[in-house]
C-alpha cells in the first residue's frame, strides 16, 4: 500500500499571498519563510512582482504607482499575470509544495482574482498580511533595503527616500485591508507592528499551521548567532568518528581561548547551548557563563560505523561508504541516522533560536553544517559538504534580506576533520578511490 | 556552569488566567493545557475557583451569582484570594512552574487585581479568553459538563439548564472583554468560537509561545484515536528487547485481525501512522490502508542492551540495570535514550494528534506508554509501567474533560512484554532478584 516518509504536510499545493504596503517587511518575510520551509524540507519558491515589474519596465518615478495611471496598470497586471502563472509551472512541472506571491495585494480586487485562480487551480490559499503603522520602523526599513533596490540605482539616498514615501502614498489611497467580517472565511495571519500582535484566522492543515507558529516566533530585534564546534576532541585526533570522547590538549586550549574572544566581544545576554556529549560540555565548561545542553545538538548518530575511521568504515562497509558518498544528505547509517534525520531533530532548536536574540551554539560537525544551511540558505545538495573547520567560530548576524558571516579563526591548530566527495561514488570502487578524500589524522 | 539538562522554557514562574463567560470551554482548556504542560515536563496545575467556592459554599441558585448579591460577592473575592494563595505555595514550595486560575475573570477590575498579585510576586502572566456566540456550541457544553456539575446534584437537566443560563446571564451584565487599546500591552490569547479565529498580543517567552501553539492545534471535532502495538515480532518471542525484526506468525495473524476490526469499525478518513520499524510497518501492510511512517514513533533507543535479553543485560551491566529500575523515567541506556527524550522526541507526533480527527497509531511498547501517558493524563512514575500488551488495541475517544479507553484484545496469542518492577532495586542486589519479574519467553 502506499507509503509516505512523513510528508503529511500538505496535499495541495499551497499559494501564500503577503498583502501590506511598501516598506512594511513583505519581502523580508517571504524570503525568511522560504528559507526555513526548504529547510524543514518544503519545496518552496518567493515569486516577487517588482522583479517582474523591473523586466518590462525600468523605473524612474513613484508615478508609475498611481492608481490614475492606466498605461502603468495594465503593465502591473500583466506582470501579476506572468508571477502566476510561472507559479503554476513551479507547481505543476517543478514538484513546487508552497509558492510565496510577494506583493502589495492591498485591494480586495486583486486578492479576490487571486482567490478564483487559486480556486480553479486546487491551490490553498493562505495570506500574510503586515500592518505597520510605526514610522521608525518603515524608516528604517526603507533605509536597510529601499533605497539601494535596483529602482533607486542612480539616485541618491535623499531622492530615493523622498520618491519612495510618494509611493506608498499612491498604495495607501486604494489600500483595503484584510476584513474581520468579510474576510472570515479566508486563511491568513495578520501580524501587527513587526510581531507585537497576531490575528489567526482559519488555519486549515498543518503546513499553515507550521508557518503561523513559525511567523510568530521570529523577530528583529538586532542580535548575533555564534557557531563553534567542540574544541578537538581524541577521537577527532585518531580520524574515528561519532562517539563521546573528552577534549585533546588543543581542544582545551581553543575552549580557553574562545572564552577570551566570547569576553572580548562583550555580548550582551549571552546564551550559550550545547549538545549532551562530553565534547561540546567540556568546551563550554571554560567559557564560564552558564549554558543550557540540548539533546537535539547531539552529533549524528553514524549507527554501526560509530567510533570507526573511514579506513575501518571501507573495510567493514565498502557498499555503504559508497551509498553514502552518492547521497549525503539521505544516506542513514544502518541503526543511525541522516542528515535528512538531523534536520528533522534540529528543528526545534532553529525555532528557539529564532526567539532568542545573541546565542552562541557548541555543537558538532553534521550539527553545525545543517543550522549553517538554515542559516545561510544552503541547499541539500551544498549542506552535508558545508565546511565547519575545528577551532573556527562564525558569527552570524542578519543584516537586510541575509546573513553577514565573519569567520574567526582562534590561532589553536587541529587536525582537518572535512572530507569531500570523491570522484568515484560507484559501489564497485577501490579502496583507494574511496579513501582519497580523507583527511589525515593520528 | 551547567544551568540546566533540558532547556528552559521560562525562568519566572507562569500564571495563565483564563476569562471568558461560563460554558466557554474555559475548564476544558485548561484541564487540557495543564495535561499538556505536564506532559512536556513543565509542572502545571489547574487552580478552579468554582472548586473553591463549592468548598465554602453549597450552591442553591444562580441568584449567588447576581451581581448585586453583595454577600455572595464577598465570599466569590475570598475564594479568588484564597486559590491565589494557593498559586504562591505551588510556586514557592511545590516547584510548581505554571499555573493555571480557571475563573471567568470577566470584570477588568478583577483582571487588574491579578496582574499587580503576579507583578509584586515575579510572576509572568498570560490571559486566555474564549469567546463564543454560537449557541448551538454553548449548548452542546453545558448538556456535556454543566447539568451533570456538584452544583446541580438534586436537580433535573432541564432546572439545571434554565438556572445555568440565568447564571450565564449575571456575568454577561459585567463582563468586559480584553481589550485592543486598553490592554495592549498584556500577553494573551483570544480564542473565537472554538478556534476558527485567534488574536495573540504580545508573546513573552518560549514557554507562551508554546502554549499558543498548542491552543491553536486543538479541536473539539468529535473523533477517536486508535494505539496499538506492532503483531508480536521474531525479537518478542526470544524475549529480546529493541532491534529492527519482523512479526512472528502469530505477529501476522494480529495484523490481519486489526485490519479487520479496524474496517469493522468503519472509521471516516482513518489516517494510520507507523514507526520506520520493520514491525510497525509489516502490521500496517495488513490493513490495506494507505500508512505515514514517522521516525519519531521508534522504538526507544536500549544503545547497549539493544537485542539483549534480560537476562543478558542483568549479565552484563547489572550495575545500569538497577539503576533502571531506580528510575525508569530519566534512566538513560548507554549510548541510548530515556522516556524522557522519547516523550520529548514525540512531542510534535502529540501536536499533530491533536490537529488530526480519526487516527490509528501502530508502534511500540514504550512509545505507546509515552502517547497513553499523555491521553490519559498519567504521572512521569507511572509512565514506565502502563501495561501495554501486545495484540491489543485501545480506542480512546475524548468526552467530556478526559478520554474513554476501549481495549480490544483481538484473539490472538502473545508473548508478555512487561516488566513490573522489582522488589529489590538496589545495585547490590542479587541476579535473582533482579530476574523476578521478567516475562516469560522462548
Amino acid at each position: 500500500m502506499i507509503i509516505m516518509q512523513n510528508t503529511f504536510f500538505t496535499n495541495s499545493p499551497t499559494l501564500i499571498v503577503m498583502v501590506g504596503l511598501p516598506a512594511r517587511g513583505k519581502t523580508y518575510i517571504s524570503k525568511k519563510l522560504t528559507r526555513y520551509l526548504n529547510w524543514i524540507g518544503v519545496p518552496t519558491k518567493v515569486f516577487n512582482l517588482g522583479q517582474y515589474r523591473r523586466e518590462v519596465q525600468s523605473y524612474k518615478s513613484f508615478e508609475f504607482f498611481r492608481p490614475d495611471n492606466e498605461e502603468a496598470m495594465q503593465i502591473r497586471k500583466a506582470c501579476a499575470s506572468n508571477a502566476l502563472k510561472d507559479v503554476v509551472i513551479y507547481f505543476s512541472k517543478e514538484h513546487g509544495q508552497v509558492a510565496v506571491f510577494d506583493a502589495t495585494n492591498t485591494t480586495r480586487e486583486r486578492r479576490v482574482s487571486i482567490v478564483s485562480f487559486a480556486k480553479e487551480k486546487g491551490y490553498k490559499v493562505f495570506f500574510v498580511e503586515s500592518i505597520c503603522d510605526d514610522p521608525d520602523i518603515i524608516a528604517q526599513n526603507i533605509a536597510d533595503v529601499k533605497v539601494s533596490s535596483p529602482d533607486y540605482l542612480n539616485c541618491d539616498k535623499e531622492e530615493a527616500l523622498a520618491d519612495f514615501l510618494k509611493r506608498i502614498e499612491c498604495y495607501k489611497q486604494t489600500y483595503v485591508p484584510l476584513d474581520d467580517e468579510k474576510d472570515r472565511r479566508l486563511s491568513y495571519i495578520k501580524i501587527f507592528n513587526v510581531g507585537s500582535r497576531y490575528l489567526v484566522n482559519c488555519v486549515q492543515d498543518h503546513i499553515q499551521s507550521r508557518i503561523v507558529y513559525y511567523l510568530m516566533n521570529i523577530h528583529v530585534t538586532p542580535r548575533s548567532i555564534y557557531l563553534s564546534r567542540h574544541g578537538e576532541s581524541n577521537m577527532n585526533l585518531l580520524g574515528r568518528i561519532g562517539g563521546d570522547s573528552g577534549l585533546s590538549p588543543r581542544g582545551h586550549k581553543y575552549a580557553t581561548a574562545l572564552g577570551t574572544f566570547i569576553k572580548s566581544q562583550h555580548i550582551k545576554d549571552l546564551k550559550v547551548w550545547t549538545s549532551h556529549m562530553k565534547r561540546t560540555i567540556q568546551t563550554a565548561e571554560h567559557l564560564g557563563i552558564p549554558y543550557e545542553q540540548w539533546k537535539a545538538l547531539n552529533e549524528i548518530d553514524a549507527g554501526v560505523c560509530e567510533e570507526m575511521t573511514y579506513e575501518e568504515i571501507q573495510d567493514n562497509h565498502p557498499e555503504e561508504f559508497a551509498l553514502r558518498d552518492q547521497d549525503k544528505y539521505r544516506y542513514r547509517y544502518p541503526k543511525g541516522e541522516s542528515y535528512e534525520d538531523l534536520v528533522h531533530r534540529l528543528e526545534p532548536v532553529i525555532m528557539e533560536l529564532e526567539r532568542q536574540e545573541n546565542v552562541l551554539v557548541v555543537c558538532h560537525q553534521a550539527v553545525m553544517r545543517c543550522l549553517l544551511a538554515y542559516l545561510l540558505d544552503k541547499t541539500a545538495d551544498e549542506l552535508p559538504y558545508l565546511k565547519c573547520p575545528l577551532h573556527t567560530a562564525l558569527k552570524l548576524t542578519p543584516v537586510a534580506y541575509g546573513c553577514k558571516v565573519e569567520h574567526v579563526f582562534l590561532n589553536i591548530e587541529a587536525v582537518n576533520t572535512h572530507r569531500e566527495r570523491p570522484g568515484n561514488v560507484d559501489v564497485s570502487r577501490d579502496p583507494e578511490e574511496a579513501l582519497k578524500t580523507i583527511p589525515d589524522h593520528f
